[in-house]
């Protein structure tokens, strides 16, 4: 515990903005993956354990359109769009199978497929770690804002968070189809009933969450470094973010997301060996005060 | 009334079905002991972060076993290795270790497991009697500490405490010269991490006594993101970083650092940089980062040296590492000492292991000798130098005198009350 070091960070402008960026980069990342799962367990009323494994696709999708054209817009499309037509597939043909069954059948058939996954992309890129590299255009000096250092990437990272967390609100709050997509969620049989085809709806959402979360490992290739079951771990954050913020709450995801982050980047000046701790003392604090969770429902 | 079962046929059946027991159980020993192949378990991480470097020692591993085949075998048995995949998981690396030795029969064993799981290795070896050599486990208490030494346990990994005093003689040196008073620490959290980290400041401030470190961190073993211990050094201001992050780690960890541009902010001392799984990884690798030698083939600068790069790499197409020489080693090393046994028996050939002195491509003088009192490698070419992008990648290495360590060693050994 390093309280003098938490206190200096907190009163001087310089760390202030340093460990805020630092804390929205970690969040941002976070949400977009915690998102997908949230949206999938709103809609689905599946607790999609095999998450994870999207976000590893997506990262390695990114890194393999990168080396074939170089172009880091392609490689992001490539990470997004892959792993949203890998998440229709995946739930059309095994997902869809196991709705509305045993939740620890749900889980069971998703963390077999979570080694199944991890297996697949050992099996084509091998097992060895791989990096994508940063590409030209984010290879220049950070920008230092009242003394602190911010990443021009990582702002473009945050960025692109925020505008996938804006479209996705605005979406289902706004759109007809998001109408659609929560009137499913609350009452599948009667969307059903009134001849909307709930499988399209199913499909389309699954394939919506992976492409969230690949987009997100597309987003970190460039600085993390890509292995067969690199999803596992953030797949664990990704679940405390849910639960912290409500299961099923996009707005819930977000602020659970951002709260996390901050948490690790200001725990990591005042309790340097109690990070991962913090997150999980965090998430018992707002369980035991809000089982549902931030900004989630009571069930009917 | 009709008697099924008399009390003399009972008797002989009886012994019969014990004989036919005893020779079940015994056939397996027996026939073992008269094979003419030799089995040898060999756990190692093949998959996650660091299965490059498992990889590595797997083929380091097929590479010499090979050339021992040819040359007739472990004391005249060919030798046929049974390699399984620990995941990087302690308890994981103990239950393939003994269901290695227990169920697939394998007679000796090469533990090519980090220090997670080496220590747990370990004690699999000492409860089953199991001859092993540690081959990637560099954590010094694994052999110097007595309380954990074993008759049958060796260790062909470099020891951390030798790096150390390489390192940080090293590192002082330009600390000096620098004016480099602040340091900071950035290492992952488990025995080697902060074993290898203590040593290399002990002998920093030993050389250098006015060195302050101001910072300390320590993210988990394979932590995906370091963005929080990046900005935490930076904040911070240290005038030197070290750090012992290894394989994908390290290369996560720089890739973030770069882009807060950490490293023209101060200079970086990273051990473990120079070793190809590394360099050849980072794509933007930034020029002038300290590191010790792990497996470079132009260090030792020796024609045996360079050749077994050459061979490593025009068989398995990519360079070797660090786990790939240090395992290569242990292959040497058993097959000399089978041969002077003249048998393949663990017990004859750690009796022989010891103080045991062989030629070898890695060898700072051109050999490497298994010393006796604490079953540890020593002799192995160590030094320290300066990264650029490209190849050689360590173009100058500082070597380190080992008359040096060993002064230095015996001195840390007896503060630690190992002697």
């Amino acid at each position: 515990m390093d309280l003098d070091a938490l206190a200096g960070c907190l009163s001087s402008s310089a760390c202030l903005v340093t460990q805020t960026t630092s804390g929205l980069i970690i969040g941002m990342l976070l949400f977009l993956v915690a998102v997908g799962l949230t949206l999938i367990f709103g809609v689905l009323k599946v607790v999609n354990f095999s998450h994870g494994a999207f976000y590893m696709f997506g990262a390695y999708f990114a890194m393999t359109a990168y080396q074939l054209t170089g172009s880091f817009a392609l490689a992001m499309l490539a990470g997004a769009a892959g792993t949203a037509v890998l998440g229709l597939i995946f739930e059309r043909v095994f997902m869809s199978r196991v709705y509305g069954a045993d939740v620890l059948m749900q889980v069971l058939v998703c963390y077999a497929f979570v080694l199944i996954f991890d297996d697949v992309v050992r099996m084509i890129w091998g097992p060895e770690f791989k990096a994508m590299g940063m590409p030209a255009a984010f290879q220049v000096m950070p920008l230092f804002i009242a003394g602190g250092v911010v990443p021009p990437y990582y702002l473009l990272l945050i960025g692109v968070a925020l505008v996938a967390a804006i479209v996705l609100g605005l979406g289902l709050s706004r759109s007809r189809i998001g109408k659609v997509i929560r009137a499913a969620a609350h009452n599948p049989g009667m969307v059903s009933a009134l001849g909307i085809n709930t499988g399209l709806i199913y499909g389309g959402v699954f394939a919506l969450g992976g492409m969230l979360a690949g987009l997100a490992g597309a987003l970190a290739a460039p600085v993390r470094s890509l292995t067969p079951g690199m999803g596992f771990s953030v797949l664990i954050e990704s679940f405390i973010v849910t639960v912290i913020g409500g299961m099923g709450s996009i707005l819930g995801a977000l602020i659970g997301a951002l709260l996390l982050g901050l948490i690790r980047s200001f725990g990591s000046q005042g309790f340097p060996l109690f990070v991962e701790g913090l997150m999980y003392l965090f998430m018992v604090i707002v369980l035991v005060s809000k089982p549902t969770g931030l900004f989630g429902k009571e069930a009917a | 009334m009709t008697r099924t079962r008399t009390p003399g046929i009972s008797r002989r059946s009886t012994l019969a079905l014990m004989g036919a027991g005893a020779m079940t159980f015994a056939a397996p020993w027996v026939a073992r002991a008269q094979a003419k192949t030799i089995k040898i378990g060999m756990p190692t991480i093949l998959s996650g972060r660091v299965a490059q470097l498992g990889t590595s020692s797997r083929n380091a591993v097929m590479l010499e076993v090979e050339k021992v085949n040819a040359a007739g075998g472990l004391a005249g048995r060919q030798i046929e290795m049974v390699i399984r995949d620990s995941k990087g998981q302690p308890q994981e690396a103990a239950r393939v270790a003994r269901e290695l030795v227990n169920t697939d029969g394998c007679e000796l064993m090469i533990d090519a497991e980090a220090s997670s799981g080496a220590f747990a290795v370990h004690e699999v070896a000492r409860d089953l009697g199991v001859f092993c050599i540690h081959t990637n486990s560099e954590t010094s208490a694994l052999t110097a500490d007595p309380k954990q030494h074993i008759p049958n346990a060796f260790r062909t990994a470099r020891q951390g405490v030798h790096d150390s005093i390489v390192g940080g003689s090293y590192a002082a040196a330009i600390a000096k010269a620098k004016g480099l008073k602040k340091w900071a620490t950035c290492s992952p959290d488990y025995a080697y991490g902060r074993d290898t980290t203590g040593e290399f400041t002990l002998y920093l401030k030993r050389f250098a006594p006015d060195v302050e470190i101001i910072s300390e961190s320590w993210p988990k073993l394979f932590q995906p993101d370091y963005t929080e211990v990046v900005t935490k050094i930076l904040q911070a201001k240290p005038q030197a970083l070290y750090s012992c992050l290894w394989g994908g780690d390290l290369t996560s960890y720089i890739d973030q650092a770069n882009i807060y541009a950490m490293f023209g902010q101060m200079e970086v001392f990273a051990v473990n940089m120079a070793d190809y799984t590394a360099l050849t990884v980072v794509k933007n690798l930034p020029k002038g980062i300290h590191s010790g030698n792990r497996y470079i083939k132009t260090f030792p600068a020796t024609p045996e040296n360079a050749a077994w790069g050459d061979a490593y790499k025009a068989k398995y197409n990519e360079y070797p590492t660090n786990w790939s020489w240090e395992n290569a080693t242990a292959i040497m090393l058993m097959a000399e000492a089978a041969k002077k046994a003249n048998s393949a028996d663990g017990k004859k050939i750690a009796e022989v292991l010891k103080g045991l002195t062989i030629k070898c491509p890695f060898g700072a003088d051109g050999t490497v000798t298994m010393r006796g009192e604490d079953h540890t490698l020593v002799g192995y070419a160590i030094g320290w130098g300066t990264t650029i992008p490209q190849e050689p990648y360590v173009p100058e290495i500082k070597a380190g005198d080992w008359k040096t360590i060993f002064e230095l060693e015996a001195e840390w050994k007896k503060s630690k009350g190992y002697t």
